[in-house]
């Protein structure tokens, strides 16, 4: 057992933490948040200058096969700074799919494009009716000359705006909810009776709903094996929650260290409210949440990259106690902020409303707290 | 002790509904979203209740009260939230009118106590300062005598609704020397005096209701003080216990709990619906659970003020549990919804799922405004367990 970054990691670490540290202020964040389509195109651009883009792809697909490990450092960075950027739903999400389900010539597509900055790809794999069963698909894939026409709407798609193809899940055979029968698509956004409605979400971030009305595609645009999507999806699924959970730990770093800080200046009754203990205990708190959710973790992507085969019950583990933990995390640090707390000045009201989203995203926490007890 | 209404207390519930069916349309209920309301449609349902009678069940009669039971006015609030109608604002109604029939003259009485009673006249509070939020009595707006009149002079915060309001009361200094306690005094200030300036605040649920309400050489007559010079706290805090008593919102969360299950009747989850899931079904629950204690604590309460006068401080376990209950209300109530709690777009996905997340944000503040709960904790401590 060991704990300690490789070289490689600890550069990679320092960059990225120093950018967050030096580039990536809150006020940059609200900047970027507003701007069209959500973020930066010009920090994506240093992302992929930086190499970021390429952290998690293989060597042969153009990437410098960093691991969990990387993913986690990256993401906690990226969870301190509240980024917007699409790194999760482009490089994470659909470019993982591409490369776990891809032949070699849709790989070497598009994953050159993700790697520098050109393209960006989101994963319509949601329904309304699915909550988090991404097995639960209703939209369908019919064949239709040598190609597939898809019908159906798909929710909650990450930055679908912006994205310059969906990798859509729909369903080849079987009925709503079987395992069986669910194919991945590449479906590129300007496609006809393609609809794309984008709207903000409570994070800062932007989402889109997506109606797809007897879209045609080739069948090249056939991602992975026929049928057998599900397998992929939820093993994207399991990489994307863990991640999540590293923005968090991140997140929940700051909220326990910016809340110390500000008792310490806030003065009331005279004296600065650090000094009370009812505060005093619940920061201790936020310190152990942090601590633990740190440890699980540690211990997902230590499990993960061993190859282990309780990977899928660590994360629901982490995913679980972050729900709880990091939701807990960010209440007190609004509370113990007083009004200020309320506002958007402040960076722990975000800090909360992030939380809450990756809540959500791949599992909320009673999901995953099934899934371990089912596991 | 008797669990059951009488033949009146029902025949007086059985009015309420029937007021409610006619006069509470669907204008009002759906106005409410995420808990805020447009101006004109809630001065417009408060005039229905100031026409019926039945705008301020707790002022005493002489002023325009109803005379109501301690039962009938628990009837009437449960009807209300049930039906859905919106909460009364409470600044000019429950906080400042109180304040005025209690310790103001009969000339302030005419002139302010009629258009409360009427929502002629929109009020905000102007206590908190950036300095002074839990430690309220360390507040700076200084207030100087020139003739007739007070000049006032510094900066209020979080002051809700400013952007609306005509009239604000305000804790301001009178006395810099004194104990801090006993150099405060208790003003009526019209907003359109000269010198006022209003400053929207951005909040994290990106609503408008918090403000900055900055005072530059605002001249305030002194015929505009309650009481006596100097004695504001004293006025100050028998408002604070009605605001905390107030703050309690049983029936508001027990109309929530209901929404919430209709939300999880329509949701879906793990292919069924969510109504259907035990774990989900256990939390919902724990909180109902909690909210019958709550509510017979705080009849318990209501009870004893009606024999010894206002509440005391176990007034304060209303305004913890309370708020506590409404936030454990508010996240489930997000967690039924799913991904789409956080389309900040109304209408994405559901009609339900948007404002859910805006009265989640928003109700964090509850156990921070009206006296954070900490400070309620400290009240206990000191004031019931003796510590
Ligand atoms: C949404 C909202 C609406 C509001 N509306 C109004 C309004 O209309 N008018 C108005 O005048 N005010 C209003 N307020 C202000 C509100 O009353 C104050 O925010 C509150 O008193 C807390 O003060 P503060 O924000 O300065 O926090 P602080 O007093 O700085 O408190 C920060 C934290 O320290 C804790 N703390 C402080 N003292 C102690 C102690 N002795 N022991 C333990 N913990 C302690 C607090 O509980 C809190 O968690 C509103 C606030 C909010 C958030
Ligand atoms: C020596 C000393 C030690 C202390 N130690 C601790 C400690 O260890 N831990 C701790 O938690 N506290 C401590 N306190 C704080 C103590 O609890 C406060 O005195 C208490 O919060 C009441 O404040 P007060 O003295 O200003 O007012 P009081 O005159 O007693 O209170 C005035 C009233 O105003 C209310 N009030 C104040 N602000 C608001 C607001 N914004 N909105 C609504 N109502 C409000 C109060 O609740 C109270 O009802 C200590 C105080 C002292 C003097």
């Amino acid at each position: 057992m060991n704990f300690d970054y490789s070289e490689e990691q600890t550069l990679l670490k320092d960059s990225v933490d120093k950018f967050i540290q030096n580039d990536y202020d809150y006020e940059t964040r609200k900047k970027h948040s507003a701007m069209e389509g959500g973020f930066d195109a010009a920090t994506w651009q240093t992302f992929a200058e930086l190499g970021w883009l390429c952290v998690p792809f293989s060597e042969e697909d153009g990437g410098i096969g960093g691991g969990a490990v990387e993913t986690m450092i990256m993401m906690e960075a990226f969870g301190k700074g509240l980024v917007v950027e699409p790194y999760v739903s482009t490089v994470l999400v659909a470019g993982a799919a591409v490369a776990k389900a891809g032949s070699p010539e849709q790989k070497a597509e598009i994953l050159g494009g993700i790697i520098d900055g050109s393209r960006k790809l989101s994963l319509a794999a949601i329904e309304p009716q699915s909550r988090f069963d991404l097995f639960d698909v209703t939209t369908q894939a019919t064949a239709s000359g040598d190609g597939f026409e898809l019908s159906g709407t798909k929710a909650m798609v990450m930055h679908g705006a912006t994205a310059d193809t969906f990798i859509v899940s729909a369903r080849v055979s079987g009925s709503a909810r079987d395992r069986e029968g669910v194919s991945l698509f590449l479906v590129p956004a300007n496609s006809d009776g393609l609809e794309v409605q984008d709207y903000p979400t409570l994070d800062g971030h932007r989402a889109a709903e997506l109606t797809l009305n007897r879209v045609k595609v080739p069948g090249s645009a056939l991602l992975g094996v026929a049928g057998a999507a599900v397998e992929v999806l939820e093993s994207v699924a399991d990489e994307a929650a863990m991640a999540l959970c590293a923005e968090a730990v991140g997140m929940m770093e700051k909220l326990y260290k910016e809340t110390v800080e500000y008792t310490k200046n806030r003065k009331q009754f005279g004296v600065p409210i650090s000094v009370f203990q009812a505060l005093q205990h619940r920061m201790v708190d936020m310190f152990t949440m942090h601590e633990e959710c740190k440890s699980l973790l540690l211990r997902t992507v230590m499990s993960h990259q061993a190859g282990e085969a309780d990977f899928r019950k660590n994360v629901s583990a982490l995913k679980y106690a972050v729900a709880v933990k990091g939701q807990k995390s960010a209440h007190e640090a609004v509370q113990i902020f007083g009004g200020m707390g309320m506002t958007d000045e402040m960076s722990v009201g975000m800090y909360l409303k992030r939380i809450n989203v990756i809540n959500t995203l791949f599992g909320s926490g009673d999901y995953h707290l099934k899934r371990f007890m089912s596991l | 002790m008797d669990i059951q209404l009488t033949p009146n207390d029902v025949a007086f519930r059985d009015e309420v509904r029937a007021f409610l069916k006619e006069k509470l349309s669907d204008k009002f209920t759906k106005s409410v979203v995420g808990g805020y309301i447009d101006k004109d449609t809630i001065v417009e349902w408060q005039k229905i209740l100031y026409e019926k009678g039945w705008i301020a069940p707790n002022w005493p009669k002489e002023y325009g009260g109803t005379g109501w039971s301690i039962t009938q006015k628990f009837i009437f609030e449960n009807e209300c939230a049930e039906a859905g109608a919106p909460a009364v604002v409470p600044f000019g109604l429950k906080m400042v009118a109180p304040v005025i029939y209690t310790f103001g003259t009969e000339e302030q009485k005419a002139r302010f106590l009629p258009d409360i009673l009427q929502s002629n006249v929109w009020w905000c509070q102007g206590y908190s300062e950036p300095g002074a939020g839990s430690d309220l009595a360390g507040l700076q707006t200084k207030a100087e005598r020139d003739g007739d009149d007070y000049i006032v002079n510094g900066q209020k915060i979080w002051t809700t609704y400013a952007q609306h309001a005509d009239w604000i009361f305000c804790l301001v200094r009178t006395d810099s020397n004194a104990k801090k306690q006993e150099g405060i005094s208790f003003l009526l200030i019209d907003m359109k005096t000269p010198g006022i300036e209003v400053r929207k605040i951005d909040s994290i649920d990106n609503k408008h209701s918090l403000n900055e309400v900055f005072f530059d050489n605002v001249r305030v007559p002194v015929a505009n003080r309650i009481g006596e010079e100097n004695k504001g706290w004293t006025y100050a805090k028998v408002l604070l216990t009605h605001e905390r008593t107030a703050i309690a919102g049983v029936p508001q969360s027990k109309k929530a709990i209901e929404q919430i299950k209709e939300i999880a009747a329509r949701e879906m989850s793990g292919g069924k619906p969510l109504i259907e899931d035990e774990m989900f079904c256990a939390k919902l629950a724990q909180i109902e659970v909690d909210l019958m204690a709550l509510e017979y604590t705080e009849l318990r309460a209501i009870a004893n003020a009606a024999v010894g006068g206002a509440p005391g401080p176990e007034s304060s376990i209303l305004k913890i549990r309370g708020t506590e209950i409404q936030q454990a209300v508010s996240e489930l109530a997000v967690e039924a919804c799913g991904y789409y709690a956080h389309a900040l777009t109304p209408g994405i996905g559901n009609d339900y799922a948007s404002p859910v997340s805006t009265k989640y944000l928003y109700g964090r503040a509850s156990t921070i405004y009206g006296g954070s709960n900490e400070v309620q904790k400290n009240i206990i401590a000191k004031m019931v367990l003796g510590l």
